[in-house]
């Protein structure tokens, strides 16, 4: 073999300084907008940060961003997973509506609303339906072929009409005690659905970090035809992210609709499928698929969160609500693209070098997109 | 392979049409260019050389407006230059070949060859001028190919031609080509190399890539090394020999260049061992893909595959991986009746499968190197079984000394290696998984000439040991170096198998691939 030089590699180390170093973690941008966002509140309302204990339970903004929140958490969490793979999952919202309207349903003709036993089995009937639908998307997307984008389309159209059907297009309220206490509980003086969305990401991540989970589906999501010859089955890793999201899904509609104690086949979940997505985004993983980031999801649900929030607290008229979410998601991805970041920069220093991602080469140009 | 090289004197008038000075660029970690130099004349064919991860690619980028430099000037003509973007470069008369090629899988051949300047008819596209148009580009280069066909549908050898003729198109002053030659064979080979000296001729300067000593002999007049990411110098060709060359690119170590003289064929054939072939086919075959054919592989031995390019041995080769089913004919594995339905049960059975396509087929670029290595490995095992994080580190870092994988750092993504060292990465993944049959698709393609004679020492290593080896390469000097047997195949078709003995020659491999007869 050629002799190792005087170096030892091809090229010659170079020093990366620590500011840049850290401005190169994943992390880094996602934590850096859900900051600013947070900073600018305090801006606004003065005792933004300021936490309350009331009869032992925790209060205050950051609070509520968190318990409503969480949710879109769960939500992107399993949408995470489906855009690794390069898929995309639209039926979540419709799952949501689902979740929520069989939970409901459930409890509202059961003999004893309020015992645990009776809630358990709407969870238990509100999950495995779900866990169904993600089959049913798992199914279409590995063994038939179908494109993601079409396949989970079928559901997020059907999937709100099964809804209704379950709560015969009426709203649906229950008074259980117990089933109140899943999306707006509190344990530990925490919200309950802050606990249980940490909990379900904290297992999520052990189990696609600490298994080969993770590192597989990255393989399938960043090259499909490699993965094949390399021996991965992917029609099973498929069909688990569809089902994993669609349970993740379900839980944030029971927590949606455990909040307001009631079921609306309409309106629960609309539109939470662009909010994950984007989430997922801003969160660094990319949509053509590989490399994946939980912990960056998290950060993306909280900036969004809290962009919902703050557009509450400013008073934005409704009219004009999306508007102005439009745009300060336009701004957040603008900051983050390190492409634009460089022509920025090319503009303040004239002479720096550092011109546009090239257009020549894909790998250089795959590197410019994902941060 | 070489004709003697022309002598001739390149025809250097005044100033260098492309000049590059005191580049300097660095990745994150890596400072891959360090002051290096460049001059490119009119009318001269000029290699660039230097071991896989030299900075050779990377300095291609460099001068076309991929990579900004981070020092250095890049002048045309005399004026400095600063591409943006390598349209620019383009625009300036720059028309380049990258090694990985960059075309579009799904549109046609001839759309791929013209896009961005297809012929237009009022403002919309001429369809029958273009396909006239890109017919006529590729008879120039004494190909045969239906330009309507999706360039997907063709194997990589033929899309790096593609690559090349949608280059040659534009009105080029200088013509950049990364290793073009990677995956032709000779007769390509020398289609190419025919062109280039007829853009020569007419006053175009080529800068040109390669790993193969023979084809700077053959066509280059001068010589810039690099050597670790550093100007080792510019050199006439006629000055040098390929020892001094070799000499020049790796520093002089003594054991390489040994190693370089001692590569001529000796004639490996052994008598076909008796017991039952480890793999055994019999009319093994694929509609529109390879006809019929049989073959027998036993333990410890080294079967070549030969024959020109779309011939069908990457073909064949796959319906013993199972990365295609076959629709005819059956295979037996250690005697026994096998149908492999998939890749995965190719690989419980213990084969493995080194596709020639790095890029598309092998590699997931954004993963590290680590996990590419590891990624066989770890599927076969599931995924609740992981390895342990040490146990791939000590994978990782065992491979990359094996097979000296440079930058030597096991987190790097496997992406921003170096062509060459891509390739070491796709090996140490299959041979980590100790397999029985080791089927490599072209192996040393874009290797360098010290870690090519590596190669082949562990193929040969490995078949002593008892692995069977299906070795597919253009090199027919390479097949002949390391099979007992070779397999030719001509138009899909297995046409015969040579004993590998003394008396088989390249030229009687030709012979064979050109009339189709066993002698
Ligand atoms: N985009 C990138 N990011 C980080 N490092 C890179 C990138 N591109 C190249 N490198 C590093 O720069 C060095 C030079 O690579 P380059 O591709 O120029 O080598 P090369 O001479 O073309 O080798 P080969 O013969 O294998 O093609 C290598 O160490 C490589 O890992
Ligand atoms: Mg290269």
């Amino acid at each position: 073999m050629t002799p190792p030089d005087d170096t030892g590699s091809g090229g010659r180390p170079a020093r990366t300084p620590g500011v840049r170093r850290l401005a190169e973690h994943r992390l880094f941008w996602p934590a850096a907008v859900l900051a600013a966002l947070l900073l600018g509140n305090v801006a606004l309302t003065h005792d933004f940060f300021a936490v309350r204990v009331q009869n032992g339970h925790l209060y205050g903004s950051l609070i509520d961003i968190l318990q409503f929140g969480a949710p879109l958490v769960l939500v992107s969490l399993g949408m995470t997973l489906v855009i690794a793979t390069r898929g995309i999952d639209l039926s979540v919202g419709s799952t949501v509506a689902i979740a929520g309207a069989l939970a409901c349903e459930h409890i509202a003709t059961a003999k004893d609303p309020g015992s645990p036993p009776t809630v358990l089995s709407a969870v238990v009937v509100a999950v495995g339906v779900a866990a169904a639908i993600g089959l049913l998307n798992g199914f279409l997307v590995a063994r038939l072929g179908v494109q993601p984008i079409v396949a989970t389309l079928v559901l997020m159209v059907a999937g709100r009409g099964v809804a209704q059907l379950i709560t015969d297009g009426q709203i649906i309220s229950v008074s259980s005690g117990a089933y109140k206490m899943i999306g707006g509980g509190y344990w530990l003086t925490l919200p309950f659905a802050v606990l249980l969305a940490a909990a379900l990401v904290a297992v999520t991540s052990l189990v696609t970090r600490r298994t080969a989970l993770g590192m597989l589906i990255e393989s399938v999501g960043g090259n499909p035809v490699a993965s094949r010859l390399v021996g991965i089955r992917a029609a099973g890793l498929l069909v688990t992210v569809y089902v994993v999201s669609a349970v993740c899904a379900a839980v944030a509609g029971l927590m949606i609709s455990s909040n307001v104690s009631s079921a609306d086949g309409n309106n629960a979940g609309l539109w939470i499928e662009l909010d994950a997505i984007l989430a997922v985004v801003i969160g660094g993983t990319a949509l053509t698929g590989g490399r994946f980031s939980l912990g960056g999801t998290v950060l993306g649900a909280l900036v969004i969160q809290t962009l919902s929030t703050t557009i509450y607290t400013l008073g934005v008229p409704p009219e004009t609500t999306l508007v102005f979410k439009a745009l300060v998601v336009i701004v957040v991805c603008l900051v983050q693209s390190p492409a634009f970041r460089a022509r920025l920069s090319r503009r303040r220093r004239p002479a720096a070098p550092g011109p546009a991602p090239a257009t020549g080469d894909v790998a250089a140009r795959r590197q410019e997109v994902h941060p | 392979m070489a004709a003697p090289p022309t002598p001739r004197t390149p025809t250097r008038t005044g100033r260098p049409v492309l000049e590059a000075h005191g580049i300097r660029k660095a990745f994150p970690g890596v400072l891959a260019l360090d002051g290096v130099d460049l001059r490119l004349f009119p009318g001269e064919v000029h290699a660039l050389m230097g071991e896989n991860g030299a900075g050779k690619s990377t300095l291609i980028k460099v001068l076309t407006g991929v990579h900004p430099p981070d020092a250095g000037t890049v002048s045309v003509d005399g004026a400095p230059q600063r591409f943006a973007e390598p349209l620019e470069a383009q625009h300036a008369g720059i028309s380049t070949v990258y090694q990985e090629v960059n075309l579009c899988p799904n549109l046609s051949v001839a759309e791929n060859i013209l896009i961005g300047r297809e012929p237009r008819r009022l403002g919309l596209v001429h369809w029958s001028a273009l396909h006239r148009r890109a017919a006529r580009l590729i008879t120039e280069l004494e190909l045969d190919l239906d330009v309507r066909l999706p360039l997907s549908a063709h194997s990589l050898a033929v899309q790096q031609l593609v690559a090349i003729v949608r280059a040659v198109d534009v009105r080029a002053k200088v013509l950049v080509l990364d290793e073009p030659t990677s995956s032709l064979d000779r007769d390509e080979v020398a289609q190419l190399f025919a062109l280039v000296r007829r853009l020569r001729d007419r006053g175009v300067a080529i800068l040109f890539v390669t790993h193969f000593l023979d084809q700077v002999f053959d066509l280059c007049d001068r010589v810039t090394v690099l050597r670790n990411g550093r100007l080792e110098g510019e050199h006439r060709i006629d000055e040098l020999t390929p020892v001094t060359l070799v000499h020049r690119m790796v520093g002089g170590e003594l054991r390489t260049l040994d190693e370089l003289a001692e590569t001529s064929h000796t004639g490996t054939a052994a008598p076909v061992p008796a017991d039952t072939p480890f793999l055994s086919a019999r009319g093994l075959a694929r509609a529109g893909a390879v006809q019929p054919y049989d073959l027998d592989i036993h333990r410890g031995e080294v079967i070549g595959l030969a024959g020109l390019l779309g011939s069908g041995r990457t073909e064949a080769a796959r319906l013993l991986f199972g990365a295609d089913h076959a629709d005819g004919g059956e295979l037996r594995i250690d005697g026994e009746r096998a149908v492999l339905r998939s890749p995965r049960a190719a690989i419980a059975r213990k084969i493995a499968f080194c596709s020639e396509n790095r890029k598309a087929e092998g590699l997931i670029g954004e993963l590290t190197v680590r996990e590419n290595i590891v990624m066989a490995l770890q599927a076969a095992r599931g995924w609740t079984k992981p390895l342990s994080r040490t146990r791939q580190d000590e994978i990782a870092a065992r491979w990359t000394e094996v097979l000296d994988i440079r930058p030597a750092d096991p987190e790097a993504q496997v992406r921003n290696l170096s062509g060459g060292n891509q390739q070491k990465v796709l090996l140490a993944r299959w041979l980590l998984t100790d397999p029985r049959l080791l089927i490599l698709d072209e192996p040393t393609r874009g290797i360098d000439i010290g870690a090519k004679t590596e190669i082949q020492k562990l193929v040969t290593r490995l078949a002593a040991e008892g692995t069977a080896v299906l070795f597919i390469s253009a090199e027919l000097e390479e097949v002949l170096r390391l099979s007992h047997r070779v397999g030719v195949l001509r138009d899909h078709r297995l046409v015969a198998t040579l004993p590998n003995d003394t008396s088989l020659t390249p030229d009687r491999i030709l012979g064979a691939i050109a009339t189709g007869a066993t002698s």
